[in-house]
């Protein structure tokens, strides 16, 4: 009975709930974003096909880019002692073009856990790991973080031993972090595209750790 | 820069890149950064002079006290040179 709908008027076809419309007016800001671009255009400074490839470009990235540099870094002990010296240099000698960015990795161990955070707004390592999640960006995230790290790890399923110490890096200013998890268990004789598998973005974040085969 | 600083206990206005839950804390210099242009200038389009940049590492109990999660976790922020101090100094 295609018309018996009484009970899932809330549902669309497709069993799920339908979303309002977006029909607020345009913020103040957004107004502002459209006229400057608007303006740059007509101006010859840049183009709408510049700007949406720009867009395309942001959104190619994706954490297999920082998957490919933690493998790295497992197989080769020159590599690795090169990431941790030199992070922004390390990365960009693999072609991953990191811009301006001023990259730390730092490195999970027996011993100690790093966890990556941006306190005052949503600093990420964007080359690296393409867009943030929207939950790195919420306030629970960003003030929970800095203030009972351990806790929002048990939320993310990662409970560490009491004698680990937790190091939480909120990204104050220039620099952006990236943890290296640490190797599992298991892996000595895998390739680097295979390892590259296990690393995920989360245990790059900090929220997670790498996966064992 | 001595190695042991405190953060000023400024309040200004303005674009600043210092968090408050910082601010008056004690830690120590984990590494020096460089030079870089001051937030505080560059977010009103005004010339930014070089600040040197300072990866600054605190203690969980030096920052949230008797409420700390794990006293011995740490923090790491990067502070700017102008917003640190001896610790030594009243």
């Amino acid at each position: 009975m295609p018309h018996d709908h009484h009970d899932h008027d809330h549902l669309s076809p497709s069993g799920h709930p339908y979303r309002a419309d977006d029909d607020t007016d345009l913020s103040y800001w957004q107004t502002m974003e459209i006229a400057v671009r608007e303006l740059l255009v007509e101006k010859g400074i840049t183009t709408p096909a510049e700007v949406a490839d720009q867009i395309e470009t942001m959104d190619a990235r994706t954490p297999s880019n920082g998957a490919k540099v933690v493998a790295r870094a497992w197989s080769d002990p020159e590599y690795h002692a090169a990431l941790m010296k030199d992070a922004s240099a390390a990365t960009r000698e693999m072609g991953f073009d990191i811009g301006p960015l001023k990259l730390i990795a730092v490195e999970n161990t027996d011993d100690t856990h790093n966890m990556i955070v941006c306190t005052l707004c949503s600093c990420y390592p964007r080359n690296l790991l393409g867009l943030p999640p929207d939950w790195y960006k919420s306030r629970a995230y960003r003030s929970r973080t800095v203030r009972e790290p351990r806790s929002v790890l048990a939320e993310f399923g990662v409970t560490l031993p009491e004698n680990t110490t937790v190091r939480v890096h909120d990204s104050t200013a220039d620099m952006r972090y990236i943890v290296i998890p640490k190797r599992p268990q298991g892996t000595e004789n895998m390739s680097e595209d295979e390892l590259a598998a296990l690393v995920t973005r989360d245990s790059m974040i900090g929220t997670g750790v790498a996966k064992t085969p | 820069m001595t190695q042991v600083v405190r953060v000023k206990p400024m309040m200004p206005p303005g674009h600043v890149r210092t968090p408050i839950y910082l601010r008056g804390k004690i830690g120590t210099i984990e590494r020096s950064l460089g030079e870089f242009p001051n937030p505080e200038d560059l977010a009103y389009g005004r010339p930014a002079t070089a600040k040197t940049l300072h990866r600054v590492r605190f203690t969980m109990a030096e920052v949230w006290g008797a409420i700390a999660e794990n006293p011995d976790d740490t923090l790491d922020a990067e502070i700017y040179e102008h917003w640190l101090e001896p610790a030594d100094a009243t």
